[in-house]
Order: C-alpha cells, then structure tokens, then sequence
C-alpha cells in the first residue's frame, strides 16, 4: 500500500511541477492544487499506514488497548485541505481578475511588473 | 496562567473582527485600528520586558501539558521581534490613516491589516511547528488580498507570482512537517529538539533540514528563490509595501533562524554551510540587482533581498556574537527599510510618480524630507554613528571571528554598493533640478500623518545607532538563548525538559 501511494504522491508532485510550468494562469492554478494534494497525500502516508481500529476508548475502561491509527496526521491534513481550498479559490479570483484587467491569460505577457 | 502571551494574537484578532462589525463605518475603523496598534505596541514592550526580567515565557493553552498541547513560547528573539512589530504597525497605521484612499479603506483594508498583524505575531510566538504553517497561511492569506486589494494590472500581475510563489513554499513546508512528524513523532519544537538528536537515520534529518531551508527561503527571499519579491512588492500602495518590506519577508527568516538554531543541529558543518554561502549570495545579488533600478520601490525592494542576506549570513557564522548581530540588524532593517518606503510615498504624494528619472529637486523645496531620507538611506548603507553601522561591525567582527574573509570582504562591497545606490536615489530624487523645469509642488493636506511616522522611526535609526548599547543587550542575550535550546526547552516542557 505504501509503495502504491509512493507512486501516486510522485505523479501528484510531477504533473504539479509540470503543470506550474505551463504559460496559462488556469493551469498554473491546477498546478497548485495538484501540489498541494501531493503534499497532503505525503503526510498521510509517512505518518505511517495502518487498519487498526481509531483511537477511541471502548465503554468501561480506562486506557486504549492494543495498536490504533494516529490521528493527529489526519488533523493535519484536515487543516491543511480546509487551508488549501480557500486560498486556491481566491487564487481562482484572482486569475480570473487578472485575466479581465491585463487581457491575456499568457504569463509570458504579464511583464508590466518586471522593469 | 501567563496570559500576557496571548495578547499579541488576540488583540489584532478582536480588533480585525470588531472592524467588520462596523464594516459600513471607516471612520470607526481608523479609530479601532489606530487604538488597537497603539495597545498592541504597549502590550509588546511589557512583554518584552517580562521576558528580560524574568526569563524564557511560556504558556500551554487549552490546559494541555506539553507536548500536546498548543504551545506559546516568547524567549528574548521572539520578544524583540513582537516589540518591532509593534512600532512598525502602530506607525504604519498612521501613515495609513494620511495616505489610503477611500475605496481600499472601504473595502476592508483596516480587517485585514489587523489579521495580517496577527499571524505575523502568532508565527513569532508559536512554539509548534505545525501551528507555525498555520500562522504562516494566515499572514499570507491577508497578504494576497492586501496586495492585490485595488485591482490595479501591475498589482494584479505581481499578486499573481507572489501567491504562486508562497503556495509552493507551503506545500514544501507542509511536506516537510508531515514527515517531520513520521519521523519523530512530535510537532512541538522543545521536543523535537530533544527528540531529533537521536533518530536513527541521521542522512534524512538533513534531507528534512534543506527542505525546510526552500521552504522558508522562498518565503523570506534568499538566493535563488527570491525573484518574487520584486516583482510584487512594489505594486501596492506605500502603506502595504512598507510593512510587506519592512516585516514579512523577516517572519521568513524569523522561521529559518528559530528551526536551525533549535530543530536541525545534528549536522550543523554541512547544513550552515550551505545557509552561509546561500546568504553571501543572496547579499551580493541583491544589491547589483538594485545598482541597475530606476524605479524607486523596486529599487528598495532589491535592497530587501540584499539585507536578507546579512541575516542569513549571521545564521550561518553560528557564534554568539554573530546571532546576536543577526537580531540586531533584523530589527535595525525593518525600522529603516519601512522608513525608506514611507519616503518614497512622499516624493509620490508630491510628484505622483516613483521613476527616479522623472523626479528631481526635492531638497530643494523640501530640506527636511531630503534630511529625513538621509538618515534612513545612510542608516541602511551602514554610515557611523548610525542604527546600520552597529549591525554591520557586529556581523563583520563575528565573520573575522572565524575567519570567513571572503564573505567578510563581500559584506563590505555590498555596503558600498548600498551606499551608491542610495546616492543615486539621493542624486536623482532630491538634488537634481526636474527634468521638466517645473517647481516642486507644495505639500497639500494632512502632510503631518505622513511626516509624524517617518521622523519617528528615522528618531529610531538614530537612537539604536548613538545609543546601540541597551539595544545590544537585548539582541545578545536573544544571541545566547539561540544558542543555548536548553533554556527553551525547559521552560516549554517543564522539569521533564531537564531531564
């Protein structure tokens, strides 16, 4: 299972990096999102995989017994995605702004900052 | 318990919301915000002084015993820093108040001020790595939209490669802490600095260490990852470039120096190094970067990256002396690279224009403006008896200390550079006649909003550069706390850290 995952964080990193690279703002944002859930996939995965039972304590006693899944990493991620989404909408926005203001969906024309 | 920490997160936070309460009111707004930072600046100096009296504070929130519960922790560094941001927002809210125009204010400028200024201190006061990301999102959030709040096309294309920029820094940082925590199974960074020492594959946890120096050298703009900067910071209006330039990218550099001088020490040879060399690189092409501008702000902002890079540098030399140069030059910059921006406001409120080469004469009509310049653009380039020169002789004697002579001999260049290319500034904006033989218009209304801050943090530069010595103490004993990551641990984890 780890190995399978390690594969598919790969693709996420690799189509990410590759679709920042591209010249359109759109794919440049869907470069980010794939970023971002590569990033969110890594922790999930490192923090290390299991089917054991979640972390709740049965009725009637007093401590967890035997092997438990972690949750802090999927606190992590939880907070990570919720983090993710709002910024990539307001990157949304802001493409979309900057597409109706410069004209041009090309970073490559995107130069009124630059001298 | 110690609630004094909890202050200069909460209040920015009441203040920000309490301003979108009264969203249809700016008026009210002004009044909240100026209130609010004056409060804030009152409560960092008592922090500040708790923390020289008293010690390393540290709070648990939540009623959670460290490590799991939400640390806040102020040692001496993160104090200073706390007190810094202080005075620079209480004076750029003022300055705000005489320069922003109506429609940003009305759009929520004061909101998001406010919670910008709380996550700049939530990153400065947190002790746990993960809760550091999450004030980093938040800074950076309120900074997207403060950067591009007016819509303006070079605000909106620069807006575009910061955000790209900074999303890709947090997914590095995420990752990183993600296997951080696989790693060692903690995320509070007392613990991590106990824990770190003996995990078992040694070669990752360097792996880890360069992965957090991206993620953070793209937040605080080192060599090669800097390029962002100057192309964004330039583009808002002077209020939100000023403490752009003046505190965010030092939050970046905040995180490298609190990570690698707690977390990452097991290969300190190799991972120094590299911030050493990465910092003398970062110094050196700042500052020919900025030789070759003519564009006021851009050309500050090149200035930026240049000074980041005698910070990072400082981190690198490693020594006492040298960290507490690094704290001392930080808080030198932030005061006078702000004021360096708010000056440049004043030539544009006279001529409308930052273009060097269209600007001209200001000296002449306006001696002061030209003086107050001076001592900012003097203090920057490191001219005795100024706050500069201090920071620099400091880093430079900790450089001969353990004889880095290259990059000492680099630093000083880079000075002189500094100092040519203020003097072009100086030349082209203040002593030579306009170019179109007009004469300098006369200052309109509501000059003294404007004025009042730029001579209170050039009053600044002065006093830390004739008077360096109590300031000196402070930065030294944040030096030395830095070094020793016994004291924070222990007063994060409590007698257990003792043992």
């Amino acid at each position: 299972m780890e190995a399978l995952l390690a594969i598919v964080i790969g693709v996420l990193y690799a189509s990410g990096v590759y679709m920042l690279m591209r010249r359109s703002i759109v794919k440049l944002i869907i470069g980010l999102a794939l970023l971002a859930h590569g990033a969110s996939l890594l922790v999930f995965t490192a923090a290390g995989l299991t089917r054991a039972v979640p972390p709740v304590i049965p009725f009637g006693e007093k401590a967890i017994t035997g092997t438990v899944a972690d949750p802090l990493p999927q606190a992590l991620i939880l907070t990570a995605i919720v983090i993710s989404f709002g910024v990539q909408a307001f990157a949304m926005v802001l493409a979309y702004r900057a597409y109706q203001t410069v004209g041009t969906d090309d970073l490559d024309d995107m130069k009124a900052t630059d001298t | 318990m110690n609630s004094l920490i909890v202050l200069p997160i909460l209040l920015p936070l009441l203040v920000g919301a309490s301003c979108v309460v009264v969203w249809r009111y700016v008026a009210a707004q002004r009044i909240l915000t100026l209130a609010g930072s004056i409060v804030y600046l009152a409560v960092a100096v008592v922090l500040l002084e708790r923390v020289a009296s008293e010690g390393i504070q540290a709070v648990q929130k939540g009623a959670w015993i460290a490590p799991f519960g939400i640390t806040l922790v102020a040692d001496m560094f993160s104090a200073v820093m706390v007190a810094t941001t202080g005075v620079v927002t209480l004076v750029i809210v003022v300055y705000s108040l005489g320069t922003m125009d109506r429609a940003r204010e009305a759009w929520g400028y004061y909101p998001l001020f406010n919670i910008l200024i709380m996550g700049v201190s939530g990153a400065f006061l947190t002790g746990d790595i993960f809760n550091l990301f999450v004030w980093f999102e938040v800074l950076l959030i309120s900074s997207f939209v403060l950067l591009a709040l007016g819509g303006e096309r070079a605000q909106l294309e620069g807006a575009i490669k910061y955000v790209t920029l900074n999303l890709v820094a947090s997914a590095f940082f995420l990752a990183a802490v993600g296997i951080l925590y696989a790693m060692a199974g903690s995320l509070n960074m007392a613990d991590l600095s106990q824990r770190l020492g003996d995990v078992a594959q040694p070669g990752l946890v360097t792996t880890l260490a360069i992965l957090f120096l991206v993620a953070f050298g793209i937040k605080g703009a080192i060599f090669p990852l800097f390029f962002w900067l100057p192309a964004s910071y330039h583009t808002p209006p002077v209020a939100v470039s000023a403490i752009f330039g003046g505190l965010l990218t030092k939050v970046g550099v905040y995180a490298l120096i609190r990570v690698f001088t707690l977390l990452f020490l097991n290969n300190v040879d190799y991972t120094h190094t590299i911030i050493l060399w990465a910092g003398g690189i970062t110094m050196v092409t700042g500052v020919l970067g900025a030789v070759a501008q003519y564009e006021f702000r851009r050309l500050l902002s090149f200035h930026i990256v240049s000074q980041i890079g005698y910070m990072v540098m400082g981190l690198g030399f490693f020594t006492p002396l040298a960290l507490a140069g690094t704290v001392f030059f930080i808080v030198h910059n932030i005061f006078v690279k702000t004021n360096l921006f708010l000056v440049s406001g004043v030539s544009h409120r006279l001529h409308g224009t930052y273009d060097l080469k269209k600007l001209g004469g200001l000296y002449r009509a306006h001696p002061w403006i030209g003086m107050l310049f001076l001592l900012s653009a003097l203090s920057l380039a490191g001219v005795p008896p100024l706050s500069g020169f201090f920071g620099k002789l400091v880093l430079i004697k900790a450089g001969l200390g353990i004889e880095q002579f290259v990059l000492v001999a680099a630093a000083l260049g880079v000075s002189l550079l500094t100092l040519f290319s203020m003097t072009k500034i100086w030349a082209e904006a203040f002593w030579k006649p306009l170019p179109d033989g007009t004469a300098v218009k006369a200052p309109g209304g509501g000059m003294a909003l404007l004025l009042g801050p730029i001579v209170t943090l050039a009053v600044l530069a002065v006093v830390m550069g004739v008077a360096a010595g109590p300031f000196f103490a402070l930065a030294q004993q944040a030096g030395e706390q830095l070094l020793n990551p016994e004291s924070y641990i222990r007063a994060v984890l409590g007698a257990r850290g003792g043992s």
